[in-house]
């Protein structure tokens, strides 16, 4: 990519108007969610806020693994679960305090981080197309793990759990003269916002590490692994020891995002952190902003948050618009935005591999 | 647990090696069960299970040794089998519910046929359209097969809906026979018979026939087989078509014995399936028939002797497997 940079710095190089295109698609998204308290004010908009800092941090982590990498984990969503998973258990039985956020997402960063070593060191070890298996089979043996030990996650119903004072929305962050709380631009200084901006600040901590990761020498080395394993093994790269620490590494951010998703939900199930429909969810979003740019998590979750809340309306109006005609209505039936997702996705993969980001940014496809 | 019998050596290697696997577990399970008559029924309840998953993963086994095709939508086949064998038999209730064995075989043919020739079309399509575009890119095998999952499992909400389906199970093969003090249900019976039929007649159609012989040649070294002039493509769609069929069938023989069919019921099996292929060692059909069998007889016996561990049973088994043989126990290259 240097030399095209290079040879092509005279004229208007069209990769470069797409990464400006790039770069200014996730500054306005960026700043979007930054204020997304004071544009957005429904309580279904701030959800969708809250859910697009944690999955851009969930995801980038995953591009780190699939994009970066060329490691294909279905385990990604076993990580989330565990650091929420871990919050909520200490929430519900520590009580409502930071140090129950403290030692219940430590120990459940802890257990992603040994458990992501493990099947790293078994199955990367053995063959890398071994690993897609063997991640799927370990999440789907946590899924029931979660669904079945009820005593101590509440089975399918989930755990319900308070959270720090700072937190609720009762709280009150500022007060006016009246003793009641103040609002700026009609936006009510409560926990909520505090909320939100926990998660939102977090989320962008970890986006900005893993954009250091991918950045750094490590990341080279990550890249030259995925473009030729032999080769890099020959320049003397452990290419073993790097899979796993990368695989590590994710599943600790992955975690670090489980935490963030428990204190905002206040509420942590099966369906919200293991469920397989988050993980082919975080596979859409990666594939669809673009695998190995790290910003196409950012467009990618974007996209795909709008498409969840707003292609599902449009399917509604379509499928009762089409009601006369025997199979079309139940085709295009709300439940079944993921069958079209489906084949968009395969045709993605078939024809922009790059993704969106990549496809701007006129990355190569590997 | 595999007690191991690798540990002395040739003496036991003589008499079969690592085949005497679901045998040594089988006979460590007898103490730990207590009683012989739960036992027998326990071991052969694993046995038809075992036989109905070999049938699911010799297919996705052979595929991707010969041609390095690693196809998660191996399920969707299951899933469809199942859901077509189910609404075939429901349809056919007369002939189910009649008092001839001759109605109850043919509806029952009718049924494991039905799955069987979707399983074919559907494998056909699925392998010009689906996988022939990404040969030989592991990535974007996995997504693209993935997609292909997904739209799959959403077309069975379409057609069948999200509810639960109930199968007719045939009078033929309901009740069981009474040996002894032991009860061993007749659908098991079939299940296993069937199971190994289909064995045998892969491992004569491997190891005796022409096509076999290019097909285990090409599992070993497709680029040789090709340079001598074969074509190995065209072997692989039948590979492949032939493995979609079986998958359909194991899920519609999956579909009578459960007696209750879900969407999801492909997904659960395909860990299943992994573990199997994982466990018996990738392109060979001895591997996924003692993968199969050791999944079954030990998914049986834990969850009568340790009901909370069954979960995670197969996971261990594979755990322990991959430890001891990073390939798997029989694969067909370097084993």
């Amino acid at each position: 990519m240097a030399n095209t940079e290079l040879v092509s710095e005279p004229v208007a190089d069209p990769a470069r108007t797409g990464r400006m295109i790039v770069y200014g698609i996730v500054a306005l998204i960026g700043l979007a969610l930054l204020f997304a308290p004071f544009l957005f004010q429904d309580v279904r908009s701030s959800q969708v806020a809250a859910r697009i800092c944690v999955f851009i941090v969930l995801v980038a982590s995953f591009d780190l693994l699939i994009g970066y990498t060329g490691i294909v984990s279905f385990a990604h969503t076993m990580f989330f679960g565990l650091g929420a998973y871990g919050t909520a258990i200490a929430l519900k039985n520590m009580g409502a305090g930071w140090d129950a956020i403290l030692v219940g997402g430590g120990a459940g960063v802890l257990a992603a981080a040994v458990l992501a070593a493990l099947i790293g060191v078994l199955s990367l070890r053995v063959k890398a197309i071994f690993f897609a298996m063997v991640t799927l089979a370990a999440a789907s043996v946590m899924l029931v793990l979660a669904s079945q030990l009820s005593g101590i996650t509440n089975g399918e119903d989930g755990l319900i759990y308070q959270v720090p004072e700072l937190f609720k929305p009762a709280m009150k962050l500022m007060t006016d003269a009246d003793g009641k709380v103040l609002k700026i631009f009609g936006v009510a200084m409560n926990g909520k916002i505090a909320a939100y901006y926990f998660v939102f600040f977090f989320s962008a901590f970890l986006f900005w590490l893993l954009m250091r990761i991918v950045r750094s020498p490590l990341g080279t080395v990550l890249e030259a692994i995925r473009e030729n394993e032999m080769r890099a093994e020959a320049i003397g790269y452990r290419v073993v020891a790097y899979r796993t620490t990368v695989f590590v590494i994710a599943a600790i951010i992955a975690a670090c995002a489980g935490i963030l998703w428990a204190v905002w939900l206040r509420y942590t199930g099966p369906d919200t952190t293991l469920s397989f429909s988050i993980m082919i969810d975080i596979l859409l979003m990666v594939v669809i902003g673009g695998m190995g740019t790290m910003l196409g998590a950012v467009i990618g979750v974007v996209l795909m948050s709008m498409a969840q809340f707003y292609l599902k309306d449009l399917m509604e109006i379509a499928s009762s618009a089409t009601s006369g005609i025997p199979v079309v209505p139940h085709l295009l039936e709300p439940d079944r935005w993921l069958l079209w997702l489906g084949l968009l996705f395969i045709l993605l993969v078939y024809f922009f591999p790059a993704g969106i980001a990549g496809t701007l940014m006129k990355k190569g496809t590997h | 647990m595999p007690s191991g019998p690798n540990a002395s050596g040739s003496l036991i290697d003589r008499f079969g090696g690592v085949y005497l696997l679901p045998l040594a577990m089988m006979i460590v399970a007898l103490p730990l069960v207590g009683s012989f008559s739960s036992w027998a029924t326990l071991t052969v309840a694993g046995l038809a299970m075992g036989m109905m998953i070999f049938m699911m993963a010799s297919g996705l086994s052979l595929v991707f040794g010969l041609m390095d095709v690693l196809n998660f939508g191996h399920s969707a086949f299951i899933t469809f089998g199942a859901f077509i064998a189910a609404s075939v038999l429901a349809a056919l209730a007369a002939w189910v519910q009649a008092d001839s064995l001759v109605l109850n075989f043919l509806a029952l043919s009718a049924a494991i046929g039905a799955a069987a020739l979707f399983g074919l079309v559907a494998g056909w399509f699925f392998e010009r359209v689906i996988v022939k575009p990404v040969y030989r890119d592991h990535l974007r095998q996995i997504l693209v097969t993935m997609g292909a999952l997904i739209i799959a499992e959403q077309l069975i909400l379409v057609i069948w809906g999200g509810a639960p389906l109930s199968v007719p199970r045939p009078a033929l093969l309901s009740g069981s026979i009474i040996l002894g003090d032991v009860a061993v249900e007749v659908y098991r019976i079939f299940a296993f018979f069937l199971g190994l039929i289909v064995f045998v007649a892969l491992y004569l159609m491997l190891n005796r026939t022409r096509v076999g012989l290019l097909i285990r040649a090409g599992v070993e070294n497709r680029e040789m087989v090709e340079a001598l002039g074969f074509r190995i493509d065209r072997i692989f769609i039948a590979v492949f078509m032939a493995g979609s069929t079986l998958a359909a069938m194991g899920g519609a023989m999956w579909a009578g014995y459960q007696g209750l069919i879900s969407p999801t019921l492909g997904g659960e099996l395909l860990v299943l399936v992994f573990i199997v292929v994982i466990i018996g060692g990738l392109g060979s059909i001895e591997g996924s028939l003692l993968g199969a069998l050791m999944v079954g007889l030990m998914g049986n016996y834990v969850a009568f002797i340790f009901p909370k561990l069954a979960l995670a049973s197969n996971m261990l088994l594979m755990l322990i497997i991959l430890l001891w043989r990073p390939w798997g126990l029989k694969p067909a290259v370097g084993g």
